[in-house]
């Protein structure tokens, strides 16, 4: 297994397994962030895994420094190889597309000479991978929205999103997990609490997960009830 | 009883920031906690609380508070104008409190933010096992905001003897010397990227000044000087981050993340600033000019390591002084 490592900070190292965004290579920084987390070793506060590398923060007095940190690394990313994949966690996404909710579905349409119920048909057929979280709490940046709804970004963002709203800007697809200010075109909303800061796992979507879109109606929406917010996988 | 503090007047931007909050990053969570993490262990340690409790966060300007209880408290960090019952206060040292009192902390004179701690701890709980307030996600501290007018704090353990005699002791000037002037020394370490940047670019890095500017919070420091070039154009695949990151985007002026940065950014890293110099940056404010002066990565550990090691040290002097004033009792 190739990689590079080097120091972020005084406290974090980064192993970079490739300088290109790949399911493969994706995949193996999921194999790696999980198998670093299962060996719960004293000193290491965080593990972040993004699209093609792992970062480690760690306390340089319990670890030793960097040269220790790195000896350790290397050591169990030799054990990795031999640790089965575990298969991937579908997260169903329910969105209510259109309307208040999604007040760009006719604009991403029109710039497709399609019509809108096309729109939400090619979305909810696509399977998303969550290639990482970052950005903001619970953000996900998804791979694989169809060719045939992407559509460039909104030419003034609009200055409040509500959570919760689905969006496409260029070749990506995300949920806003707050609301912020944004210039996705936002095409639905989704009743799911993306972020959630009192349960033990604050992000509904964890780096790995495949993500599918399903359609339900405004009623649906305005009925959800938040209990099957934790058992959405 | 509850005890309760008052807050009168809430100040520019006072938050609730201790320990950051660590093991949730890779859910996008921002580790956050007190900018300037010296000052704030100081005066923990100062009212013998752990170096890494929460403490309010002061930001250009103080708050007032009223004290319905007594308590023991420090304040550290720039220098602010703080008076108690309207007689001025020195900071940097423990001070006692009595129920009725009310703390004034005014204009800062020199740096940007200081720390006030408080025997015991505040009252606020545990999110993500952190007190500290991280306003973008409205989560932690006092309901996830800076605070406001008419806020009631409460402490958590309060088992305070106020004391006649007023405390001659407290940190040394030559501690605080990291606080003062309007040109900052900073000292960074090789970014991953910095090798992409053009030699021309890497020297200015470290010839020019940059200066501080008003798009600058616990985020980011937005920079304004000389513009820096990559020899590529080539796209950046997003990649962790963290505070003092500096980051070059397209327009060549420089970005450095602050407390709560994002947890991944997707711009070019020319240097990280070492973490003993974070809080000389959190210190600055805009209009304050950066010089950056580059050690090896092997110093920057070095000097981690002897900065924790002070901090150790002050803990066992500041024991032994609350010991020799127990005695003498």
């Amino acid at each position: 297994m190739d990689y590079t490592m080097f120091p972020l900070s005084e406290c974090a190292v980064t192993i970079r397994f490739s300088t290109e965004v790949s399911e493969a290579v994706n995949d193996r920084v999921h194999r790696v962030a999980a198998f670093f987390e299962q060996q719960k070793k004293e000193g290491i506060l965080d593990i972040v895994p993004t699209f093609s590398s792992v970062t480690v923060y760690y306390d340089p007095l319990v670890i030793g420094g960097y040269e220790e940190m790195c000896k350790w690394l290397r050591t169990e990313l030799k054990r990795v190889e031999r640790i089965k994949k575990t298969p991937a966690r579908t997260v169903v996404i329910p969105v209510c597309y259109g309307g208040e909710f999604g007040p760009d579905l006719q604009e991403v349409a029109r710039f497709h000479g399609i019509s809108e119920e096309e729109v939400i048909s090619i979305h909810c057929r696509g399977s998303y991978r969550v290639y990482m979280i970052g950005f903001s709490p619970g953000f996900a940046y998804l791979g694989g929205l169809s060719p045939e709804i992407a559509t460039p970004r909104r030419s003034t963002p609009r200055t409040h999103v509500p959570a919760g709203s689905v969006g496409i800007a260029g070749s990506q697809t995300g949920i806003y997990p707050l609301a912020t200010p944004g210039g996705w075109q936002i095409i639905g909303r989704t009743p799911l609490a993306l972020f959630r800061p009192h349960d033990p796992e604050p992000s509904l979507l964890r780096a790995g997960d495949i993500v599918k879109f399903r359609p339900i109606t405004e009623e649906e929406y305005r009925m959800w009830d938040d209990e099957h917010n934790s058992s959405n996988t | 009883m509850m005890s309760t503090i008052q807050v009168t007047h809430s100040g520019f931007f006072t938050t609730v920031q201790g320990k950051g909050r660590y093991g949730y990053q890779k859910a996008g969570v921002s580790v956050g906690g007190a900018m300037d993490s010296f000052a704030s262990r100081i005066a923990n340690l100062l009212v013998g609380n752990d170096a890494d409790e929460a403490t309010l966060e002061i930001t250009m300007n103080g708050p007032t508070l009223r004290f319905e209880t007594d308590a023991l408290i420090a304040i550290c960090g720039g220098s602010f104008r703080c008076t108690l019952n309207n007689k001025p206060v020195s900071m940097w040292k423990p001070l006692f409190v009595r129920k009725g009192d009310v703390l004034a902390i005014g204009a800062c004179q020199s740096g940007y933010r200081a720390y006030v701690a408080f025997a015991g701890g505040l009252n606020v709980p545990l999110v993500m096992n952190s007190r500290s307030t991280y306003v973008q996600a409205r989560i932690g501290g006092f309901h996830g905001r800076a605070l406001r007018p008419g806020d009631v704090l409460s402490l958590r353990a309060n088992a305070i003897t106020v004391r006649e005699s007023p405390i001659r002791w407290g940190i040394a000037f030559s501690e605080r010397n990291y606080i003062n002037g309007k040109k900052k020394i900073v000292r960074v370490a090789e970014g991953p990227e910095y090798r992409m940047f053009t030699n021309q670019s890497q020297e200015r890095f470290f010839s020019s000044l940059y200066e501080v500017t008003t798009q600058s919070d616990r985020m980011g420091y937005r920079l304004q000087g000389q513009a820096l070039e990559r020899t590529t154009n080539q796209e950046m695949i997003s990649e962790a981050v963290t505070f003092g990151t500096i980051q070059v985007p397209a327009s060549g002026q420089p970005i450095v993340l602050m407390a709560d940065c994002q947890t991944t950014g997707g711009y070019p890293r020319i240097a990280q600033v070492i973490a003993a110099d974070l809080p000389i940056l959190a210190q600055a404010r805009p209009g304050d000019f950066i010089q950056f002066q580059k050690v090896s990565w092997q110093e920057a550990q070095r000097l981690y390591v002897e900065r924790e090691r002070q901090i150790k040290k002050w803990k066992t002097i500041i024991q032994q002084k609350w010991r020799e004033m127990d005695d003498a009792r």
